[in-house]
């Protein structure tokens, strides 16, 4: 999505990076002193992108299925006073605890993974990986040929969807039924909504691929850039402020018990 | 009695949601029986979502839109039926082959139908010689086939539902000058001898200007002129605003009269044109 606010401005692989190192202190909060203030802190991230909190919670019903199954899960797990008992079942205060812990903690951590991909374009983002995964060019990995594969699969996604969107008009106007029967009778029928597809993709690979090497493209050796990827001072401020909660969150783990 | 009619429809894209776009916008018209209506408007005028709407792949917003006299919306579940009834050729329809032989792809229409095989059989052949396929090319993959040839297969495809009302969706775009003007010879002929109504989506104002006993003018989701090629031709400055033009020849004949000359500005066919300046030409040299 679109923006200026400050979240947007940050580069790419800064935002990549801190968004794992967010990820990864997530999971290093011990009680909840600290997972206060590691949701505090990605609540204000969420905040300051500018983009309506409903989008963040919208994104939730992905994985709400999980989040219920494991607060749930957890509920009979963990020890402490018990509370309620049906033979072998019992809840217990550690397992209630454990629950809404675990309940706060994958939403948080699904809501920040939202920041990296609502304020960074598509391109913006396998540029920035391609980036971070430079080091593994020594083992021989082709980093450059990973990125660009990423940034034409997410590039044709649209023009995929649309094509099969036609395909599928074209052939319901010759009476074609894709949506009644079983679901044997429905793989059947698109059939005939694949084949055009997997045909044209086919064809639209080999054009884009004479149209790249018109234009000379072998590979990432020696090819600059259109969009030179910077550190700014907004990278910097970004980076400090980040490294700050982060101590904050390992100070508090020291100082405050442990409770999961 | 008229064959298709639509009433005061209205289509609006994700309606209800923050991308709402409306396409269409109160847009009625009648078509008789065995008419042939050209279409012409813009991009973005509404035509394709038009055509879509007519055989109830789009459902309107608000408005009806009726088939013989019936809504086709009457029974939901029945709209089937009428893409059988409505045969719509989709833009570049090649890319809508799929079988292995073009035989069996255009037999795909007439048996979702239902129909016996040797019905099949009997329009499968004949679709196909209305559209100038070789019987010797049934057997062949439609992956084989050269550009136009693909083109016509999918034409085929449609017609072999024998339609009451075939619309085209721009058949020539992207083909050169001499198999566009064999694709409309075989689509005017379909038409004089099946005597259905046929609707023609076209860009090409010379196209539209030939063949169409009536023109449908789109501009911006509405109906902008509904009435015979010379009457819509003659209205030049109409059709500019809305990002069209008249037939090269027209606009030919209508500076010659600016200039004084007396021929017919309401010609629409070079033939004609021609004939008319010779005539011009004759009685000025006495």
């Amino acid at each position: 999505m679109p923006g200026k606010s400050f979240i947007h401005r940050i580069d790419a692989r800064a935002k990549i990076f801190l968004l794992l190192m967010l990820l990864v202190f997530i999971f290093v909060c011990r009680n909840f002193v600290s997972l206060a203030a590691i949701s505090l802190f990605s609540l204000i991230i969420i905040l300051m992108t500018k983009i309506g909190f409903i989008k963040y919670l919208k994104s939730l019903k992905y994985i709400l299925a999980i989040i219920i199954f494991t607060g749930i899960l957890n509920l009979f797990y963990g020890s402490g006073d018990v509370l309620w008992q049906w033979q072998f079942l019992k809840i217990t205060s550690g397992g209630v605890n454990n629950a809404i812990f675990i309940t706060i903690r994958i939403s948080v951590m699904m809501m920040v993974s939202s920041v990296l991909t609502y304020t960074t374009s598509p391109t913006d983002l396998t540029d920035g990986l391609e980036w971070l995964m430079k080091p593994l060019k020594l083992l021989g990995v082709k980093v450059h040929d990973i990125a660009m594969v990423m940034t034409i699969a997410i590039r044709f996604i649209p023009v995929l969807l649309g094509e099969t969107d036609k395909i599928m008009n074209a052939q319901k106007s010759r009476g074609a039924d894709l949506e009644s029967g079983n679901v044997f009778r429905r793989v059947k029928a698109l059939v005939p909504v694949l084949i055009p597809l997997i045909v044209s993709s086919f064809k639209r690979a080999g054009d884009l691929a004479v149209a790249m090497e018109c234009r000379c493209y072998n590979g990432g050796n020696g090819r600059t850039r259109m969009k030179i990827m910077r550190f700014t001072f907004t990278d910097v401020i970004a980076l400090i402020i980040s490294v700050l909660i982060f101590g904050t969150v390992i100070y508090f783990n020291i100082v405050y018990p442990a409770v999961i | 009695m008229s064959a298709i009619k639509a009433e005061n429809v209205k289509f609006t894209y994700g309606n209800g949601t923050s991308f709402e776009k409306t396409a269409l916008d109160s847009v009625s018209f009648e078509i008789n029986e065995g008419e042939f209506v050209g279409i012409i408007g813009h991009t973005g005028s509404g035509k394709s979502t038009l055509v879509q709407l007519l055989n109830g792949l789009l459902k309107p917003t608000e408005g009806s839109i009726y088939l013989n006299g019936r809504d086709i919306w009457e029974k939901p579940k029945k709209i089937r039926e009428i893409r059988f009834k409505v045969g719509l050729v989709f833009q570049y329809p090649e890319y809508q082959l799929f079988e292995e032989t073009v035989y069996k792809d255009i037999a795909f229409g007439p048996k979702n139908m239902g129909l016996s095989d040797e019905e099949i059989d009997k329009r499968v052949r004949s679709a196909a010689e209305f559209t100038g396929i070789d019987e010797k090319l049934l057997e062949n993959s439609p992956f084989e086939l050269s550009g136009g040839e693909k083109r016509r297969a999918a034409i085929a495809g449609v017609i072999a539902m024998d339609p009451d009302v075939l619309i085209l969706d721009e058949p020539t775009a992207g083909l050169d000058p001499l198999g566009r003007d064999a694709l409309l010879c075989r689509i005017e002929e379909y038409h004089k001898i099946r005597n259905n109504t046929v609707l023609l989506v076209s860009h090409s104002m010379e196209d539209i200007a030939r063949t169409a006993d009536r023109i449908l003018v789109m501009s911006h989701g509405k109906r902008l002129m509904f009435d015979t090629a010379k009457i819509v031709f003659s209205n030049h400055e109409e059709l500019e605003k809305a990002g069209l033009r008249v037939p090269q020849i027209t606009k030919i004949m209508q500076l010659l009269v600016k200039e004084g000359i007396d021929v017919d500005p309401t010609v629409l066919t070079v033939e004609q044109g021609f004939n008319e300046i010779m005539a011009a030409y004759r009685r000025r040299n006495g």
